[in-house]
């Protein structure tokens, strides 16, 4: 478990980090370093967008798979890693 | 009659029975109706003589045998063999007689048979002849036509046998077969045979079957081409006939034009409207489950296989940023350069009052933090101290105004609030813009309660009308005089005189609600969450700190208790008693000294600047309405009689707030104190401290002493003839300091809107604006406002699109000025560039400071090695090495002279490169 929470703080510890969400398979989070209403949220809205980035993936190459979503939008930069049971988001203000 | 005896007997009357009947026993009877029955040209019989002869044959047509009973041969002397006889066998009888007969004897008549005959006979006697052969069967016959009478009478002359024959066969009637004799033909057979049809050859007969297995089989039909096999199907091409053409000349139609109509339903259900709601709950985990899910191998083995690629990711974010568009960037900054010409500040609105503000200069200007429009502008006399004491008399008849102004009318003031003198300066409190605080020439602190009027203020605002409500209700003739006068509203509350300032109160400022000090100066949490203090400081070289709330009744003096009481009774003129509580027995709450660093004396603080302290320019809600809420009244403000002084032991300290501040003084310093009160070791009274730093620096009074919006420790102050930029924390000096300027610098205040753009305003009405990213030297832009001196300059911002400022000047005019594009819109990256700058001139500080000691100590070094060397023994040098000496010396002039006129380009060098051809 300490590894896994060691990379995690590792990664947390980046300039610019926002914060980390662990997620399974359904959307329901695992471990977070934001608030509870805004883990939800991104939960869920990711979950759908990345097994819709997927789908889309795999729809034009069935051998090939999604590895990494990132989402740039104005104020920050959220990266999401697929797995088969688990979803690693992360949120990042880019530097300026 | 004579019968013969090969004749059968039979009766006379039956003589039509006989012809009839074909049957007949003799052959020669049965020749005889042959002969009757055929014409003479038939083949068949036997070819009789032309019946020319009646004997011979069966009786012709034209005889007709006949009996006759003895008494009609009696009466018509026909007897057999007595009148006729043999050779006269004739016997002619009239017509007449038969007929005359037949009349008589009627059917008995033997001539009855004939009796037609007779009548048709056209001649007039009829030919009986005596049939003694009984040729026709009867005894006699008569003969019916003439012809046959004429010929019977005179029988023609026997000219061939056949007439022999006749007359033979006229005597015995032989029958005989007439015999066959050959077929004459006479042209008719050919015709016969030409129409006839025959058969050309036998007929051919076929039989024509399908082979046995095929009967009954299923037909199975396919498919032929017909075009491919020949001749497979006939056609009857159509082909342009020429010899019909019938072109049509003419063609009846009709048309009706019909809107195309359809005609659709469709049938919706009817949804009616439920009121439903749902309520959800988003899944979650327990904690341990949670907890489970961070042990498990899977999850451990999916972070480390996906690390690394947010490692990279993040990474790549942190070097660098992919999506930045340099040319996007690029273009802002050109657009700045030269596109806009506009960059003078243009104007806007000018406002005066020709009662209020005539021959006054403007103190200070305020805008009111919410409404838009309303800026508040405080009118003083122009006198100096001297003539204020000489004309005291008729300046307390003139009343003290602050002005305020609405956009929407330029030549009425909307409200007009009155002091109890001069103010000097004041300001709207930032939690209730209904609350105003200012501090007057006599060193009293004033508050204004202006929220019965704030409807009027905002309905202004609109541009609306200038009747209140009131008006509108009014009856004709109950109005009120006054209503269209502008309203003056009292002050609310003054400080107390003995325990305020002894000096005009140069500065009054209030402190950020998220704060509040307490009587030790530290800086505490205010639960309150409005602004209940205020900072203030004058030339008495003083700085109070006052709190709006009353005070704890404990530390009220008995007399104030009294004075408070009175008051209670009296409220004329219905101010209202928002601050009675402070009314003229308000006392600050700490009092900051001054202290001189390094001689006896005080500074005289004319301007001071907190930290953390409101920005203005900005139009501000309530900062924490969650806190100032129990406060509110049901009609809106603030309930400052409900607030208490908290004990300091029930609130946090905020550590976060610095309590160090700026003060700027008459005689052009700038100090640096803190109004943390240290409890002095000695007489265990709270004292201020030592201000920790002081910097000589202006000229003159200094008149502004302003933190940047963007930069919490960027100082401006403005004083004398120049103006100064400090950064706290930079003791050193200033990082920039301006050279002394023509005109006096009046006032200055900084952009709210570009970090690096500050306003300078001038003893000769102008307004300098300084861009630090342009130019540092200079202004880089001047413009001429009024003609006398600047007194105020206040920037605000509207919205994104209008930024105004408001400039006043000593005249009384309150201008208000449109800040151009170039001037309100940072370029991009401006803070960053800024901040850059500061840091190089803190740098700069710092290195020239350096260098000024390294200077001095080589300065130093330098002097004592003088010395030095002149305490050593002057060596005696020859006359030559003098020379040379000298020699040396005056080729190192020339050459230094030669460098320097070439430097500045009088005389060129000796070796010129070629210049190209051109």
């Amino acid at each position: 478990m300490s590894e896994v929470e060691e990379t995690l703080k590792r990664i947390q510890s980046h300039k610019g980090v926002i914060g980390t969400i662990v997620v399974n398979a359904e959307g329901i989070p695992i471990r977070t370093t934001l608030d509870n209403s805004t883990t939800v949220q991104y939960a869920g809205l990711l979950h759908q967008l990345t097994m819709k980035a997927r789908s889309t993936v795999r729809d034009i190459d069935p051998q090939n798979d999604l590895t990494f979503l990132r989402v740039r939008s104005k104020k920050h930069e959220i990266m999401v890693a697929p797995d088969k049971e688990y979803l690693l988001i992360v949120i990042q203000n880019p530097s300026e | 009659m004579s019968d013969k005896p090969h004749k059968k007997n039979t009766s006379g009357k039956d003589a039509t029975k006989r012809r009839k009947s074909t049957a007949s026993a003799t052959s020669s009877q049965k020749s005889f109706k042959g002969k009757t029955k055929t014409t003479p040209a038939k083949k068949e019989d036997t070819p009789t003589t032309p019946t020319g002869s009646a004997t011979e044959s069966g009786p012709p047509d034209d005889i007709f045998p006949l009996v006759l009973t003895s008494k009609t041969q009696e009466l018509f002397q026909c007897r057999a063999d007595e009148d006729l006889t043999q050779d006269n066998l004739h016997k002619i009888i009239k017509k007449e007689e038969i007929l005359n007969d037949m009349k008589m004897r009627a059917a008995v008549s033997d001539f009855y048979p004939v009796k037609q005959m007779v009548m048709n006979y056209p001649g007039e006697e009829l030919l009986l002849v005596f049939d003694r052969d009984f040729k026709y069967g009867q005894s006699f016959y008569l003969v019916g036509t003439e012809d046959t009478k004429e010929r019977i009478l005179h029988p023609p002359e026997p000219s061939e046998e056949e007439g022999v024959e006749e007359e033979d066969l006229m005597e015995t009637f032989v029958y005989k077969t007439p015999e066959p004799k050959p077929w004459e033909s006479l042209g008719s057979d050919l015709d016969i045979e030409e129409e006839s049809v025959k058969d050309s050859r036998c007929k051919h007969r076929y039989k024509i079957s399908r082979k046995r297995r095929e009967f009954g089989a299923p037909v199975m039909f396919t498919d032929r081409n017909a075009s491919v096999a020949r001749d497979g199907y006939i056609e009857c091409t159509s082909y342009p006939d020429k010899s019909f053409c019938v072109t049509k000349m003419e063609m009846d139609t009709g048309i009706q034009a019909v809107p195309q109509l359809q005609e659709t339903s469709t049938q919706t259900k009817w949804k009616y409207p439920r009121n439903a709601c749902t309520q959800y709950v988003p899944r979650e985990f327990t904690d341990e489950e949670k907890e489970n899910f961070m042990n498990s191998q899977s999850l451990k083995d999916f972070i480390n296989s996906v690390a690394l690629r947010f490692e990279i990711a993040v990474q790549q974010n942190e070097i660098m940023d992919a999506f930045f568009d340099d040319w996007k960037a690029l273009r802002e900054d050109e657009s700045t350069f030269g596109g806009k010409t506009d960059t003078h500040l243009k104007e806007y609105q000018s406002f005066t009052d020709l009662y209020y503000s005539k021959d006054k200069a403007v103190s200070c200007i305020n805008w009111h933090p919410t409404i838009y429009g309303i800026i508040a502008v405080a009118v003083s006399e122009r006198l100096s101290f001297e003539d204020r004491i000489n004309l005291s008399a008729k300046l307390v008849m003139t009343p003290s105004l602050i002005l305020i102004w609405s956009f929407s009318d330029p030549i009425h003031p909307q409200l007009l609030m009155e002091c109890p003198d001069d103010i000097c300066c004041f300001e709207f409190c930032p939690s209730d813009p209904n609350i105003i605080v200012g501090g007057c020439i006599n060193g009293q602190v004033v508050l204004w309660d202006i929220s019965a009027y704030a409807e009027r203020l905002q309905s202004t605002r609109t541009g609306g009308a200038k009747h209140t409500p009131a008006a509108v209700n009014a009856l004709p003739g109950f109005e009120d005089k006054n209503v269209k006068k502008t309203p003056i509203v009292r002050y609310c509350a003054v400080s107390s005189i003995e325990h305020g300032h002894k000096a005009p109160i140069s500065d009054v400022q209030w402190l950020p609600d998220y704060y509040e000090i307490s009587r030790q100066g530290i800086p505490l949490e205010n639960k309150n969450g409005i602004c209940v203090q205020i900072i203030s400081c004058a030339p008495d070289c003083s700085v109070y700190f006052w709190d709006i709330r009353p005070p704890n009744t404990a530390t009220q003096a008995m007399t104030d208790r009294k004075k408070l009481e009175e008051k209670h009774l009296q409220n004329p003129q219905g101010i209202p008693n928002t601050f009675k509580h402070l009314d003229l027995t308000w006392k600050p709450l700490i009092r900051v000294g001054l202290p001189r660093i390094e001689t006896s004396g005080e500074y005289s603080a004319l301007k001071v600047s907190l930290k953390d302290i409101f920005q203005e320019g900005r139009l501000h809600g309530i900062t924490d309405k969650s806190r100032a809420a129990k406060l509110e009244k049901p009609d809106g403000g603030f309930d400052y009689r409900m607030l208490r002084v908290p004990s300091a032991k029930n609130l946090k300290t905020q550590e976060d707030i610095s309590t160090t501040f700026f003060v700027g003084t008459e005689d052009g310093d700038l100090v640096y104190s803190d109004f943390k009160m240290e409890k002095d070791s000695d007489s265990g009274k709270l004292t201020s401290s030592k201000p920790s730093h002081c910097f000589v620096i202006h000229d003159g009074l200094v008149t502004t002493v302003k933190r940047s919006p963007f930069f919490k420790d960027i100082v401006l102050t403005v004083g004398g003839w120049t103006f100064a930029i400090w950064k706290e924390g930079v003791m050193n000096g200033p990082i920039l300091q301006s050279s002394a300027s023509q005109k006096k610098c009046t006032v200055g205040h900084w952009s709210l809107s570009r970090p690096g753009v500050f306003f300078i305003g001038k003893e000769d009405g102008n307004i300098d604006i300084w861009d630090l990213l342009e130019k540092t030297h200079e202004p880089s832009q001047t413009q001429n406002i009024s003609t006398g001196q600047i007194t105020c300059i206040k920037p605000w911002i509207v919205s994104s699109k209008q930024h105004l400022l408001a400039v006043s000047d000593e005249f009384g005019t309150l201008h208000i000025l449109e800040i151009p594009w170039t001037l309100r819109h940072p370029s991009s990256n401006e803070k960053l560039s800024v901040t850059n700058y500061f840091e190089r001139e803190v740098k700069h500080l710092n290195y020239s400071e350096k260098r000024r000691e390294f200077r001095e100590q080589e300065k130093r070094d330098m002097d004592a090695e003088e010395l030095r060397r002149l305490s050593e023994i002057v060596h005696e040098k020859t006359a030559e090495q003098l020379e040379e000496e000298v020699q040396q010396e005056f080729r190192e002039y020339l050459k230094l002279e030669k460098h320097i006129l070439s430097d500045m380009g009088l005389i060129k060098p000796a070796e010129d490169t070629p210049l190209p051809g051109v």
